[in-house]
């Protein structure tokens, strides 16, 4: 029988995903010390709930559950879910998130391997569809907080919707810097003038740029690592700066520059952790990088014009739906083949 | 150097359709390849190995591709070293040779190295311990015609070392249509654990290097390039020495980089000439041979021998892996006894490279012409694969691929049957190389399922030409029993007017010329005349007959009779005027067919006699014509395609 290469040397899908977790780590560190301890609940919940709603439908359809849980990709999933959410959201709402994440973006189409969109972002979209005032109050970073939740508070919060006595809720939460540039932009403030509020930093949010630039380093392990390719993060990001600054260039007074959407928002984390999902983006090099790009213009156009103050998950999963035709059209050149 | 380099590239430019190379500064690099540990140094540390003569020798008469041998020697023959045991059987075929002198025992099925484990036709010798060679004929190949040196290497024996085992002489024998510029020595041996090339060329340079000498010579190329991986330095040294004593050869280093010593990949390496598709490296000037065959080559016109050997590595799980100079035939236990004999946790053996190779359908199987490589597997060396996980699309697969395919949607395509698309993403192109497997993280056998959609296109393509076979023919069968039956009822007919013709001549002439008038309507005109004529005769003769008539009238009971015959005859006459009708109408029917058939023989189709066939067998045809049009076709937009 010829059942020939005998031999392999290939990570694991287990390792891959291992390694994106790992990847994810500095963001989760720069996370808990911006916002506080809330987002290791959230992660845990959402952890744990990926774990069991992808026992239970891998049960449900048959399939051995122990290699598969074994892949980690539930849990990628719940850790990118659990990371775009609010620090503080609502235990009910992670659960939800999740659930939908699992059991109807990847389980019912089939599992690992199968699902067309991003499981994450599907969850995601959900969330934000179903639930938009929690899911755009974000914590005040606490060091801009008046008062500061320490992690059984946050745990209160999250489980009972318990603050302390004396502590109101708009006291911890505030908007994010693209939903307040959104809004004051409707009321046709200046951009210089709304940057001067304290939740901007120097270049995004205060704090999230700390965020944002330890999810670059993890991205970049990734690309070192070879899990992801350089296409996507590359092109994403250069179609995010060059859109912003055309507009920029336009009109400084009323948009923001590039940098600002760079480190703002979800964009790094796009850029490495979610864009780069395999199994519903595209795979050769063309196609990756119109997809990454496409994605890019989108999210900056949603951020801009849309309904919502961040795109990213609109923007991934609208080009999720190009992703069969962006595979048909840019198939590489086949050695010995003409161009 | 640089000006050979340079006399060669404007040589290249002046050959008209031929594929410009690029300078040969740089290397051209293909797309992904894997760098698989290479596990060489095992089996390098010994010297080449000399193998006693075994027992017995099973020489299988499928050896190389091509027509089997035809046999020369029966049960209970003497043969000498040397001697001829089968001969080559049509052009691509290679004659099999005694690989020492003793006695033929057996002609029978044996089990033979080949992955289908299927026993083939073999030939049993015993060895007489002398080995005594036979008559030798040498050729002075500098002084003899080209034409005779390429029909003496058809007796030699000798086909491709490297694995592929193509017949030589017809790789030398060029048809004439391309001009071979340059020869390429294959000597990357780029899959991990062999290393019969190498050692070779360590030891037996010089002897390489005459081959050499004599393949570019036979070729009539200006070239020469030896190609080695840069894991071999010992290898390159002693080429390149060997090289200065002759002209134009040199020898290039490439980068050490599974599929290197894939024929179009190193000539793509070394060249930077990439050979289309569809067309082989004897199109475009080039022509690949590897170190080992053409050191089989100069044996044979030195000294006449023909091939009844080869360096083989014996390495994996053996006490002390090393390479062997083994007769042909020999029984795979010997060559293990050789390597120290395997270690007890070995499982199989697997003849070939790790990367390619297949499972040996037993350890009592001869030594072959293909066999450049025998591991001993156990599961520490070759750990069977994890269960296959679903494919992630992480395109690993893609950026291994040396021929830049999709192995993943190719995947796809082969595991819901969807060969058509597999065939469209040119599922053909793959070289089988095993680069996608061995880096996917799923443990998908992403080649056994190439291998399983290539298998069952081929089949079908096979079937679907058996089937348009059979259905025309049963279109001709349809035809040909319509066609017949009225033939048969014409003849009946014509056999029945024959018959009637003698008493009944008068009424014969008038459907005799209306059939006549269907049939060349356009000489209307003429028949015209001849039908006045015999309308003429006719009234002539019925004349006579009455005047007959009248005059046996006289007798009533003559009278009667004959007016009882002239009834009979009348009635008669009616019959036959309608059934000759009906004939002439059928006869007009084959005379048209007939011309149909002409006119489609001219214009360069397929006959068809749908004419007369009934309506069930009509609408079948026009049934089969619709699929053929469509296939036709799909034909054709596929050309289009392939020319885009």
């Amino acid at each position: 029988m010829n059942r020939s290469p005998y031999i392999t040397d290939a990570p694991t899908v287990s390792i891959i995903m291992l390694k994106v977790l790992l990847a994810l780590v500095p963001g989760i560190f720069a996370y808990a010390w911006i916002y506080g301890g809330g987002i290791i609940i959230t992660l845990t919940l959402a952890t744990v709930t990926a774990v069991l709603a992808e026992s239970a439908m891998l049960k449900l359809r048959q399939r051995p559950v122990k290699p598969h849980l074994m892949d980690l990709s539930a849990v990628v999933t719940a850790w990118l879910l659990a990371l775009a959410l609010p620090p503080l959201a609502p235990w009910w709402l992670v659960v939800v998130g999740t659930l939908f994440a699992i059991i109807i973006a990847k389980q019912l189409y089939g599992g690992l391997g199968y699902n067309p969109f991003n499981p994450a972002m599907i969850g995601y979209a959900v969330l934000l569809i179903s639930f938009p005032i929690i899911m755009t109050k974000w914590p005040a970073p606490l060091l801009l907080a008046e008062t500061k939740l320490g992690f059984l508070d946050q745990l209160q919060y999250i489980f009972g919707h318990i603050l302390p006595t004396g502590v109101k809720v708009d006291a911890v939460t505030s908007a994010t810097p693209l939903d307040y540039l959104k809004t004051q932009r409707m009321l046709n403030h200046e951009i210089s003038s709304i940057t001067q509020a304290p939740i901007f930093g120097v270049l995004g949010a205060k704090g999230g740029e700390i965020v944002t630039g330890a999810y670059l380093l993890g991205g970049l392990y990734l690309v070192q690592q070879r899990i992801i390719s350089w296409h996507l993060p590359t092109a994403f990001l250069a179609a995010l700066t060059a859109t912003s600054l055309v507009f920029y260039a336009v009109n400084p007074a009323h948009y923001a520059n590039p940098l600002f959407h760079l480190m703002s928002g979800a964009s790094l984390l796009c850029a490495f952790f979610i864009i780069t999902d395999p199994i519903s983006g595209p795979t050769t090099p063309r196609g990756k990088l119109y997809f990454a790009a496409a994605a890019g213009v989108l999210t900056y156009l949603i951020r801009t014009y849309g309904g919502y103050p961040d795109g990213v998950a609109f923007a991934v999963l609208i080009m999720n739906m190009f992703v069969p035709l962006l595979d048909a059209h840019t198939q590489p050149r086949v050695f010995g083949h003409k161009p | 150097m640089i000006t050979s380099i340079v006399q060669f590239a404007s040589k290249l430019i002046r050959g008209n359709d031929v594929a410009l190379p690029l300078p040969l500064a740089d290397m051209h690099k293909f797309n992904g390849g894997v760098h698989p540990a290479g596990h060489k140094e095992d089996s390098t540390t010994r010297p080449i190995g000399k193998l006693a003569i075994p027992e017995k020798l099973i020489l299988p008469l499928r050896q190389h591709v091509g027509y089997i041998p035809k046999i020369k020697v029966q049960v209970g023959d003497y043969v000498l070293k040397g001697q001829m045991l089968a001969e080559a059987e049509g052009n691509v075929s290679a004659a099999i040779h005694a690989p020492t002198s003793g006695t033929v025992t057996a002609i029978g099925k044996e089990v033979i190295p080949h992955p289908s484990g299927l026993p083939d036709m073999c030939i049993t010798l015993t060895p007489d311990g002398k080995d005594t060679w036979g008559a030798l004929q040498p050729l002075d190949w500098r002084n003899t015609a080209k034409r005779e040196l390429v029909a003496s290497l058809r007796l030699s024996g000798i086909v491709g070392l490297g694995g592929a085992t193509f017949p030589t002489h017809i790789k030398i024998g060029a048809d004439g249509k391309s001009h071979i510029h340059t020869l390429v020595i294959n000597a990357a041996e780029c899959e991990p654990y062999i290393t019969c090339d190498d050692m070779l060329m360590r030891e037996r340079a010089d002897e390489i290097v005459k081959g050499m000498e004599i393949v570019q010579h036979l070729l009539g190329a200006e070239a020469c390039i030896v190609g080695i991986e840069d894991n071999k330095p010992e290898a390159t040294i002693a080429m390149r020495d060997a090289c200065k004593t002759i002209a134009n050869a040199s020898v290039k280093v490439v980068p050490t980089l599974y599929p290197s010593g894939d024929a179009r990949h190193l000539i793509h390496l070394l060249l930077g000439t990439e050979i289309p598709h569809n067309q082989r490296s004897t199109d475009v000037g080039i022509q690949v041979f590897n170190v080992a065959t053409v050191l089989a080559i100069y044996r044979y016109f030195s000294f006449g021998e023909p091939a009844v050997n080869r360096i083989v590595t014996m390495t994996g799980n053996v006490a002390s892996p090393q390479n062997f100079e083994v007769l042909f035939g020999t029984p795979l236990p010997s060559l293990i006894a050789a390597a120290g004999g395997a270690k007890t946790n070995t499982t199989h053996f697997i003849m070939g490279g790790p990367m390619m190779g297949f499972d040996l359908p037993s350890g009592e199987v001869p030594i072959t012409k293909a066999a450049n490589c025998i591991i001993a597997a156990s599961p520490d060396l070759f750990p069977p694969p994890p269960p296959a996980m679903p494919c992630i699309r992480c395109a690993r697969c893609a950026d291994a691929c040396p021929v830049s395919l999709q192995p993943q949607e190719l995947y796809w395509f082969a595991k819901s049957d969807n060969f058509e698309k597999a065939r469209d993403y040119n599922l053909f192109d793959c070289i089988e190389c095993g680069c996608c497997t061995y880096v996917c993280p799923s443990n998908i056998p992403l080649v056994q399922y190439y291998r399983y959609a290539k298998s069952e296109i081929i089949a079908a393509d096979m079937a679907k030409e058996a089937a348009d076979l059979a259905r025309e023919r049963n279109d001709f069968r349809l035809a040909r029993i319509e066609r017949e039956k009225l033939e048969r009822a014409q003849k009946h007919a014509e056999r029945a007017a024959s018959a009637k013709a003698g008493d009944k001549k008068t009424e014969t002439t008038k459907p005799e010329t209306s059939s006549s008038e269907i049939e060349n309507p356009a000489t209307t005109s003429s028949a015209d005349d001849a039908k006045k004529a015999a309308i003429a005769t006719a009234v002539e003769r019925a004349k006579a007959q009455k005047l007959l008539a009248t005059n046996v009238a006289d007798s009533p009971a003559e009278k009667t009779v004959t007016a009882e015959t002239a009834k009979t005859s009348e009635d008669e006459a009616i019959a036959l005027k309608a059934k000759q009708d009906k004939q002439a109408i059928i006869a007009a029917a084959i005379e048209r067919a007939k011309a149909q058939k002409l006119a489609a023989a001219q214009a360069g189709v397929a006959p068809k006699n749908i004419e007369n066939v009934s309506v069930a067998v009509q609408a079948e045809i026009n049934e089969t014509d619709a699929i053929r049009e469509k296939a036709k076709q799909m034909i054709a937009a596929k050309a289009a395609d392939e020319t885009l």
